[in-house]
């Protein structure tokens, strides 16, 4: 079977300082990739090159078999098929969460309003935002904007989303809802590629770990193995400060009674 | 007295009002072609490309350094001899105001569009709109918001510049009523006429602006 997504010998620069090394990287459909790695080592540039929001350099990166790099190509249908959602939402704030959710379905894909509401709406009902639909977004929380900006990109029935450091800006009790539609997707077997901080989660949701560090690729393991027995030294390092932070309440209360 | 100066300016009227028309027709196209010029600077400044922004920088430059009257004259004297294009003074006038007018709109509206957060425009594109459909439904109505204000100050300044046509021989408000006051010897009553035009004509805009941004400071 070939892979949906195929990163190979793909390099990336901003300006002299190369950020992506001769990633070689496959996705076959369906899986659950996460993508670790401290932070500036190139995974949310890795993720926005797939979208087409930075323009690679070299090597080459196929969609479905087909090459992205090739001069023509149609991005804006590339991103019909390969939704992504921002750290920082990015809803439109001048619309509705209705009016935010239908843009794409009405305006790029042309369809017909009845059955992208009815869409819109069934996808909300399932994020639990029903109620929400004809409020503006800065009346929302950020876990409820995060979710909308989900929906709106699973409206234009992508193939694969891809999801940057989706929670790295919520209150930490926003994370949850957040998490748990994307492991809802992960669940119906949708193609996710997910550059997050939350180790818990990306052990949970994760068919595979792909570890990163100075725009290489270091490793890719599936998560049980990625967790318990880190190959490279970059990882054991990477994955002892998460384990600190995660023991540090612990040893507070320890030293506190 | 006040009844013959009530009497004169009926007499008078007809003639101001032809003049105050010509204020307001070139007015009102000046304001047209600098918005609808000022916003294609705008878009064409934020694609950041640097021959298009050297371009862009030039024609600001020009208009900033050299008064409105010079351009004036330069188009109004200058086209026929150094271009054999003669223009009608109505029309140098509407085209001088208008490039005027859109090097400063557009410098506000680059400034409102730049002013978005980035996020918008990549979470247009990533749902696939085009670049007409990103400036047309994301990026403009917001940066509306932001560009309005200073926009519509500019309009009443371009209203009160056109009264420079004068100079290249449109007859416009203000010269209409020197002619009657060449007449008449009323100029206390006839520029307070005059007065009164250009603040009933420039007052309700801002007026306008302000509940604009009143009522968008809530959105």
């Amino acid at each position: 079977m070939s892979a949906l997504i195929e990163f190979q010998g793909f390099n990336k620069f901003f300006g002299e300082q190369q950020v992506l090394e001769q990633i070689d990287l496959q996705v076959q459909a369906g899986e659950v990739v996460v993508i670790l790695g401290p932070s500036g080592c190139g995974k949310s540039t890795l993720l926005r090159c797939l979208n087409g929001l930075e323009q690679a350099h070299s090597g080459s990166l196929r969609l479905d078999g087909k090459e992205l790099l090739a001069p023509g190509t149609d991005w804006r249908q590339v991103r019909q098929r390969v939704g992504m959602v921002f750290q920082s939402y990015h809803l439109f704030g001048h619309m509705s969460v209705l009016d935010n959710l239908l843009l794409g379905p009405l305006k790029v894909q042309k369809r017909e309003r009845g059955e992208a509401q009815a869409q819109a709406e069934a996808l909300l009902a399932r994020v639990g935002l029903l109620d929400k639909r004809d409020v503006f977004p800065r009346q929302l929380s950020g876990g409820q904007q995060q979710r909308i900006a989900i929906v709106r990109s699973l409206c234009m029935n992508p193939e694969v989303m891809l999801f940057d450091e989706v929670t790295a800006a919520l209150d930490p009790e926003m994370v949850k809802e957040v998490l748990q539609v994307i492991q809802g997707l992960a669940r119906e077997g949708m193609t996710l590629l997910i550059v997050t901080h939350e180790m818990a989660f990306a052990r949970a949701v994760a068919d595979r770990i792909v570890f990163m560090e100075a725009g290489r690729i270091l490793e890719q393991n599936p998560p049980e193995r990625f967790f318990t027995q880190p190959q490279s030294a970059r990882a054991q390092q990477f994955l002892e400060k998460f384990s600190f932070v995660e023991s540090l309440p612990k040893t507070l209360h320890k030293e506190l009674s | 007295m006040a009844s013959t100066g009530f009497e004169l300016l009926q007499v008078s009227l007809p003639q101001l009002a032809a003049g105050a028309l010509q204020t307001l027709s070139i007015s009102a196209l000046g304001i047209f072609f600098a918005t609808v010029g000022g916003v294609l600077y705008g878009v064409l400044a934020n694609l950041g490309k640097r021959p298009v922004n050297i371009a862009l920088q030039v024609y600001l430059e020009l208009f900033r350094a050299i008064p409105v009257l010079v351009w004036l004259y330069l188009v109004f004297f200058g086209l026929p001899i150094f271009f054999g294009l003669s223009i009608p003074s109505f029309w140098c006038a509407v085209l001088v105001l208008g490039l005027w007018g859109a090097s400063e709109v557009g410098e506000v509206v680059r400034g409102a569009l730049r002013s978005l957060p980035r996020g918008q425009r990549e979470a247009g594109l990533s749902i696939g709109l085009s670049g007409w459909q990103l400036y047309g439904y994301v990026l403009l109505p917001q940066a509306l918001k932001r560009m309005t204000p200073p926009t519509i100050n500019l309009y009443t300044r371009i209203i009160k510049t056109s009264s420079l046509a004068v100079l290249i021989g449109v007859v416009e408000v203000i010269k209409a009523g020197q002619q009657i006051i060449e007449r008449t010897y009323e100029s206390v009553l006839i520029y307070g006429a005059l007065l009164l035009f250009f603040f009933f004509v420039c007052y309700p805009l801002s007026a306008a602006s302000r509940v604009l941004e009143r009522r968008w400071a809530h959105t």
